[in-house]
């Protein structure tokens, strides 16, 4: 399985008002490979999330994810064969409790599905999950008001809503971002865990340093195009993406 | 029969344009959905009534009068009532909606029923056209559509509180940090939806009488063809205008005027499945629809 | 759970009344005081209204039978609305249930005690079925189509001269007696109220919930969100309906009327001033407006006016509800502290 193409996007292409967020991305992503997006405020990460998972269609172009054809088909479609994204904006349903944001993944007819076709009890399986991101176990942390946790807990409960549906490919948009370094780090084994599960993982960051570290490949986007692909180091080396970035900075 | 139906599906489709201007403009300015609008439109019908009959005003008085009171009564609405609840959109609506109702049965408690509330004609003449006979008045709203637009365009293209309208419009983050006062202009601009809805009124309504049901109707027809032109845009609203301006004149003639309203109410239906940002819309379908 | 309101050298402090062994939705109760205590705000009122009901003078017993129709109304709004799907047209649902039992009462002889219940059902799979292809559209958009549908209805009604017309159809079939009529709507708005209730306490209505809140986080859960959607709608659909064929069989007769804006406003100005998401504030918000309506019914169209601006007070000044500040005042007791 491991040389399987999981994901192939061809020619995506997206304009919002005349202005070309997404403008003509392609490339393959083969299973259990950590895949880093990068590139400068406004060169179209969130948006080709957003394509790739369904919550926004594409112009042109196509996604093949596991060989089939997925483009244009609802958020909910996509999530059900397996295709997890997380939000950059962590909107928890604040009044419940850390572990009930965790149901309504755990009621999509996928999970019954891969658990032979019943739930379970879906309040214990929420509250491993969390344990598993790094709740503490039998602290108030799981149970307290979810709008009462600290932002470093939504990030975790955003990736555990992801690993709720046992998904085979996971579509982070910055889930580093706002987290301190010690958070960041108890995060890598996690990561590492799933990865050792056979999952692959998309990861759209910031943070290039704690993403350099896990990702086997990384794709630089800038106004919308794909500039590099290629090993971190290698791509980090190229002149177009040094001055993607370095002109970036000069303007913000 | 052909020339009448031309003749009269233009002037009904500029009737639909000038009674929902009003509400096209504070939605296209400050996003605030005003469902009071055919409410304001019959007030300022009534309100000159009043000031023609009881007062015994003059008309150049009167007619003014009631222009300016509508308008700070729209923005007395927003400063009283819809800046608590700005930006919870389903709040704003259920808000205007029951102070249009509010209004409206208030005169229809009040005992404003009945044949003899009308305005007086600009101009008592008819002219022909073809072959049919049309009456000053109905030419008079073709040409204040016209000059409404007109001076519509002009006020948002050339004066600075017009500037401000346009800026919010556009970018209401970007227009803040500028220094346009947000609230200010969403006030503004329901002043201006207000007294856009009392010209309308001085104008449409000596082609009738002030009826109370007619409030409800100017409010569904206003929805029609903003919705169908996309919320918001003055081009749009014209072309919906004059879709639904002819279709209700057709069905009206061929199948009976039961079914003039069901036009508006089926177009709106209509466009909110097809495309919800309306024909002319911009990219309110992000928002919208997911 | 403690809440500051600050004020110069005081604040109050609000802190849970207990129940003293409390694990998430298990109660471990101690006492029949705790009993008593949960118990009370639950049975009180559904036996206090039966009793009232019972004895009170034919003419209340028949406007708390009203007030309970829209009571359901109310509470099928909320319940809409805690799915993210305001409705400014409960009068659809209402109309529709009304005219299909007038129907199959009419034309097809059926009894009321058939034609009710099928009401509920049909009504409620015709209006879902219209609100199908908006079930893509959010905020005002879908508020408009609601507005809209009912209006539609009654002109084409109007226009077509089916089903009577502008006459409508009289002389339907009606219920035993009035205590039956008082009996069943009891049953129909307690069940309803403490059914609803706990779908939505539960983790299916927690999905619902969801939608209203976050519908694209929801989407990403792999959640068909517009399928639980038209699961709301006929489920909520429902009671409205059923409001709408009880009151066909109440007044004998169902014509147009049954499409008027006051099913559409007076639901929704009852969920505001008893407090929206709670279904219970709804419940509350119908056994304040409807008996008042009654009690100012000479002043005629001047009621109209007074929903309105109880409506916008209660949207704009207190969006908590009646019911909200109930519950906060029974379940917590508040002290005056002295902060150093």
């Amino acid at each position: 399985m491991s040389d399987d193409v999981i994901l192939e996007a061809k020619g995506l292409a997206r304009s919002f008002g005349g202005i070309k967020a997404v403008d003509g991305v392609s490339f393959e992503l083969k299973a259990n490979q950590v895949l880093g997006i990068i590139g400068p405020n406004g060169s179209g990460k969130t948006t080709l999330v957003n394509l790739l998972t369904g919550f926004v269609k594409p112009d042109q172009g196509q996604i093949l994810y596991k060989g089939q054809d997925v483009t244009g088909l609802p958020p909910y479609k996509v999530a059900a064969l397996g295709m997890a994204r997380s939000f950059q904006m962590v909107k928890p349903f604040y009044e419940l409790p850390a572990f009930k944001n965790l149901i309504i993944p755990l009621f999509s007819s996928r999970v019954r599905r891969l658990a032979g076709g019943k739930y379970g009890d879906r309040d214990a399986v929420a509250k491993d999950l969390l344990e598993e991101v790094g709740f503490e176990r039998d602290s108030q942390v799981i149970t307290q008001r979810a709008g009462s946790l600290p932002h470093g807990y939504l990030k975790r409960m955003e990736l555990a809503k992801c690993m709720a549906l046992r998904p085979d490919l996971y579509v982070l948009d910055e889930l580093f971002s706002g987290l301190s370094l010690a958070e960041v780090a108890s995060l890598v084994p996690v990561i590492d865990k799933l990865m050792a599960q056979g999952a692959t993982i998309i990861m759209v960051e910031h943070r290039l340093r704690e993403l350099f570290r896990i990702a086997n490949q990384v794709i630089v986007l800038n106004f919308g195009r794909k500039i590099a692909h290629g090993a971190p180091q290698e791509v980090m080396n190229d002149p177009e993406v040094k001055s993607a970035y370095l002109g970036s900075e000069t303007e913000d | 029969m052909i020339t009448m139906t031309i003749v009269y599906g233009f002037i009904n489709s500029a009737i639909l344009v000038v009674a929902a201007l009003g509400f096209n403009i504070t939605f296209g300015i400050s996003g605030v959905a005003n469902f009071a609008h055919g409410a304001l439109y019959i007030a300022a019908g009534f309100l000159t009534y009043l000031c023609l009959t009881e007062l015994h005003f003059p008309y150049w008085i009167a007619a003014p009068a009631a222009v300016i009171i509508t308008g700070a009564l729209a923005a007395v609405i927003y400063r009283v009532v819809l800046l608590r609840v700005r930006g919870l959109v389903v709040s704003e609506v259920i808000a205007t909606f029951a102070i249009g109702l509010a209004i409206l049965e208030l005169f229809r408690f009040l005992g404003f029923v009945g044949f003899e509330f009308t305005l007086p004609v600009f101009v008592d003449a008819s002219v022909p056209l073809g072959n049919t006979l049309v009456d000053a008045q109905r030419l008079l709203v073709v040409a204040s559509g016209i000059v409404l637009t007109v001076f519509l365009w002009l006020f948002t293209h050339y004066t600075k509180t017009g500037l401000a309208f346009r800026g919010i419009a556009q970018d209401e983050r970007t227009a803040l940090t500028l220094g346009i006062n947000a609230d200010r202009v969403a006030a503004l601009s329901m002043a201006f939806g207000g007294a856009y809805a009392a010209v309308a009124a001085l104008v449409i309504l000596p082609l009738g009488t002030i009826a109370v049901n007619e409030g409800y109707d100017v409010m569904i027809n206003s929805l029609a063809v903003c919705i169908m032109g996309g919320l918001g845009s003055t081009g749009g609203l014209i072309a919906a205008s004059f879709l639904i301006g002819y279709g209700q004149i057709i069905t009206a003639t061929y199948l009976g005027t039961h079914w003039t309203m069901i036009v508006s109410l089926v177009a709106i239906l209509i466009i909110l499945i097809v495309k919800p940002s309306g024909l002319f819309g911009h990219q309110k379908e992000l928002e919208e629809r997911t | 759970m403690k809440e500051n309101d600050k004020s110069a050298g005081r604040r109050l402090e609000r802190i849970d009344r207990g129940i003293h062994a409390r694990s998430e939705d298990i109660f471990a109760l101690n006492s029949w005081r705790e009993m008593l205590y949960l118990l009370g705000p639950r049975v009180i009122p559904v036996v206090a209204l039966v009793i009232l009901g019972l004895v009170a003078p034919l003419y209340w017993q028949r406007v708390l039978v009203s007030t309970a129709m829209f009571a359901l109304l109310a509470i099928s709004w909320d319940m809409l609305a805690s799915t993210g799907m305001v409705s400014l047209g409960q009068a659809l649902f209402f109309g529709v249930g009304a005219y299909v039992s007038g129907i199959l009462n009419h034309y097809y002889g059926l009894p009321p005690w058939l034609t009710i219940p099928l009401a509920a059902v049909i009504g409620s799979v015709i209006c879902t079925i219209m609100l199908l292809p908006v079930l893509r559209l959010r905020g005002i958009y879908f508020a408009m189509v609601t507005l809209v549908l009912p209006l539609m209805l009654e002109r084409i009604i109007e226009a077509t001269k089916i089903f009577g017309g502008t006459e409508g159809i009289s002389g339907l079939g009606q219920l035993p007696s009035v205590d039956v009529e008082f009996i069943v709507a009891m049953v129909a708005v307690w069940a309803a109220l403490f059914g609803f209730r706990r779908l939505m306490n539960s983790d299916y209505g927690l999905v619902l919930k969801g939608i209203k809140d976050n519908d694209r986080s929801v989407m990403s859960g792999s959640i068909n969100i517009y399928l639980y959607k038209a699961q709301a709608l006929l489920i909520a659909g429902s009671i409205a309906s059923l409001a709408g064929a009880f009151m066909t069989h109440a007044y004998m007769f169902v014509g147009i009327p049954v499409f008027a804006l006051d099913y559409s406003i007076i639901p929704i100005a009852a969920a505001a001033v008893g407090g929206v998401g709670t279904l219970a504030g709804s419940l509350l918000g119908a056994f304040i407006l409807v008996p008042l309506n009654e009690l100012l019914r000479g002043l005629g169209g001047l009621r109209s006016v007074i929903y309105a601006v109880l409506l916008v007070v209660f949207t704009v000044g207190l969006p908590e509800g009646i019911f909200h500040f109930l519950q906060r005042k029974y379940c917590q007791f508040e002290r005056w502290v002295e902060v150093s």
